[in-house]
């Protein structure tokens, strides 16, 4: 039964990703126990390969992307604060937070984080462009085989002509949120938690 | 000194002529002295009354706070197929908003997906008093407490011991059994102590595991030459089901204990053991099995499809190869009461005897089987189609989950030719029939 105390979250830790991620204090418990299960090293911190055995996520052809997103730059193991993290940009957007003032930092859950978050899944290099290699990129991971380098090329060309607004052949985020601005991000960006 | 010994002596051979008067003797006969039914009612008063009393301390303490965790649903998930969700009123072409669609599918997948949650635990809606389900349930009340240590106590003091003496000779009269038998010539007289033999020692264990089980619709009892298929949540299903009646077993050869049995078993009954080797060869398995079948005189095979343990609150994907050798299927479903006791193997944690030590400090094995109507392959209908048909009527029967995902996911990845189907799907919906690029029509 020694395993046992390393399954409880401590009281201050909850409250501490609370205020960082507007999750509740049981939707915080519900989601450690999920991290603990998914766990399988039983270190307290989730690695690729955790993910991986996720058999949903992995024939996910954005999968390995969305894992990414997980890892901040150049490592290999997530803890429970980062996982919480990255799953508040998926919180929906309730009515409360929209009024909230302005002044305080932004919640992770706002339209413009969300698209944040999808952006880095384009933007490999983290350079805050999607080039026409980064692109073609995530296209060759949605379509798998089933499409011609050439055909590919194409969409990868007209998808870039029709954001690119400063002549570089590039995306940049402001490109970005302006292409997708007609797009409900909120719904499509976001999960059901319940309370 | 020598007193003491003699006082010991005495008292192990009281409990063993007790075990033997009192459960061996009648598990002979198939009688039933009625303890174990008085023993189920008083855990159901007492385990009410436990609910009760966690909601009260509950509902006192922290009136303002959550309610229980009472289930382990984290999230409402969004069944928006692909179509819906990127194409819109949009047919074809790529937009950059369509990896949102990806994106919300995978983070939901990671918060709560329909596979891996099958193969741990299900999580309970009170606790049963059992120490290690106590995780999400903390201190409530000294009479709770009190009553929780009394309960220790029955279990790890009265009850353990009991079930490993009767386990004990359960497991070596089937060893001893059956080798005996296994020496005498095939005839009628062989199959009858055979059948004698098996039922009586998986009487004596399924009492070892303070077993209550409720046999539904038995007119619809596997016959002989059929092929009886169940879901699968642990070994002691073997025994749930050899309790009413006596089967061939079809399944891998084991080494240990189980080998052990394994091997003194077959003496007696046609079992089909295979080697681990074997097993891959998917003809020398139906070949084997239709031999089986076609004598109309050996007993029923009993096969678990899903060819791995599942946490009883789903079925998962049957493998076809039951269902092509022929014959009758007689379809069986078992679903465990969680209340009394967790009946799923976690084989990749627990060893088997760790595994049966836990089984046997909970409070009892309460099931039911229900025997569903036989059914055969239709006309025309493919091995597929029909093991699918076959695991809905199971799970419909059991109030359980049906999922089409291969339980062997549980050691296994997922193979790549899933997400080259998703590939597919959504390569048709950007560039139509797969013709041309921009500009064609989108096929439905």
């Amino acid at each position: 039964m020694g395993s046992r105390a390393s399954t409880l979250l401590r009281d201050e830790e909850i409250e501490e990703i609370k205020k960082e991620t507007g999750f509740s204090h049981s939707q915080i418990t519900r989601l450690y126990s999920r991290f603990t299960s998914l766990d399988k090293g039983e270190n307290g911190t989730l690695s690729r390969e955790d993910f991986q055995r996720i058999p949903e996520l992995a024939i996910n052809p954005l999968g390995d992307r969305i894992i990414n997103a997980f890892f901040p730059e150049g490592e290999d193991q997530v803890n429970f604060r980062g996982f919480m993290r990255t799953l508040a940009h998926f919180r929906p957007i309730e009515d409360n937070e929209k009024s909230k003032d302005q002044n305080g930092p932004e919640p992770l859950n706002s339209r413009s984080n969300k698209l944040h978050f999808a952006f880095r899944l384009y933007d490999l290099d983290k350079d805050d462009k999607i080039s026409r290699e980064e692109l073609l990129q995530v296209l060759r991971m949605m379509v798998g085989v089933n499409i011609s380098d050439e055909q590919l090329g194409s969409i990868a060309d007209r998808t870039i002509q029709e954001a690119d607004q400063d002549g570089d052949s590039a995306i940049s985020f402001t490109e970005f949120v302006k292409v997708l601005e007609k797009v409900d991000v909120e719904q499509k960006m976001s999960i059901r938690f319940l309370h | 000194m020598e007193g003491l010994l003699s006082v010991i002596l005495g008292l192990l051979s009281l409990w063993f002529t007790l075990a033997f008067l009192m459960i061996v003797l009648p598990s002979i006969f198939g009688l039933s002295l009625g303890i174990s039914e008085l023993y189920i009612k008083i855990l159901v008063k007492t385990l009410e009354w436990a609910t009760l009393r966690i909601q009260k301390g509950i509902r006192e303490k922290r009136a303002e706070v959550q309610k229980i965790p009472s289930s382990n649903v984290i999230i409402q998930r969004d069944h928006t197929t692909m179509e819906e969700a990127i194409a819109g009123l949009r047919r074809g072409d790529f937009e950059l908003s369509d990896a949102f669609y990806y994106c919300k599918k995978g983070l939901e997948a990671i918060v709560e997906d329909e596979v891996t949650q099958r193969f741990t635990s299900e999580e309970l809606v009170s606790w049963n008093l059992l120490t290690r389900t106590n995780i999400n349930f903390h201190y409530i009340s000294l009479r709770l407490t009190v009553v929780w240590v009394i309960g220790v106590f029955v279990r790890y003091c009265l009850l353990l011991p009991l079930r490993v003496t009767l386990a004990t000779i359960g497991i070596l009269s089937m060893i001893v059994g059956t080798t005996l038998v296994g020496k005498l010539p095939n005839s009628e007289t062989k199959n009858w102590l055979s059948d004698l033999v098996h039922l009586t020692c998986s009487r004596i264990l399924v009492r070892a595991l303070s077993g209550t089980i409720y046999y539904h619709n038995k007119q619809n009892k596997p016959q002989k030459g059929g092929i009886c298929v169940a879901n699968h949540t642990s070994p002691i299903d073997v025994i749930i089901l050899t309790n009413d009646g006596c089967y061939a077993m079809v399944g891998q050869a084991h080494g240990g204990l189980m080998g052990v049995i394994q091997r003194a078993t077959v003496k007696a009954c046609p079992h089909v053991w295979f080697e681990r080797s074997e097993m891959k060869d998917r003809h020398l398995v139906t070949k084997r099995l239709r031999e089986h079948v076609a004598d109309k005189n050996k007993l029923p095979i009993l096969i678990f499809p899903e060819g791995t343990c599942i946490n009883n609150t789903s079925v998962m994907m049957f493998k076809k190869g039951s269902f092509e050798i022929g014959g009758t299927i007689y379809p069986v479903a078992i679903k465990y009461d969680p209340q009394f006791g967790d009946a799923f193997w976690n084989s990749s944690k627990y060893g088997i005897v760790s595994y049966l030590l836990r089984i046997m400090t909970s409070w009892a094995i309460v099931c039911n089987v229900w025997y569903l109507p036989p059914v055969t392959r239709e006309e025309g209908e493919d091995a597929v189609h029909f093991a699918n048909r076959v695991k809905s009527a199971i799970a419909r029967q059991g109030g359980l989950t049906e999922l089409s995902w291969d339980g062997g996911l549980k050691r296994a990845k997922v193979k790549d030719t899933y997400k080259q189907e998703e590939q597919k799907n959504y390569s048709m919906m950007i560039i139509g029939n797969g013709s041309s690029a921009r500009g064609s029509v989108a096929a439905d």
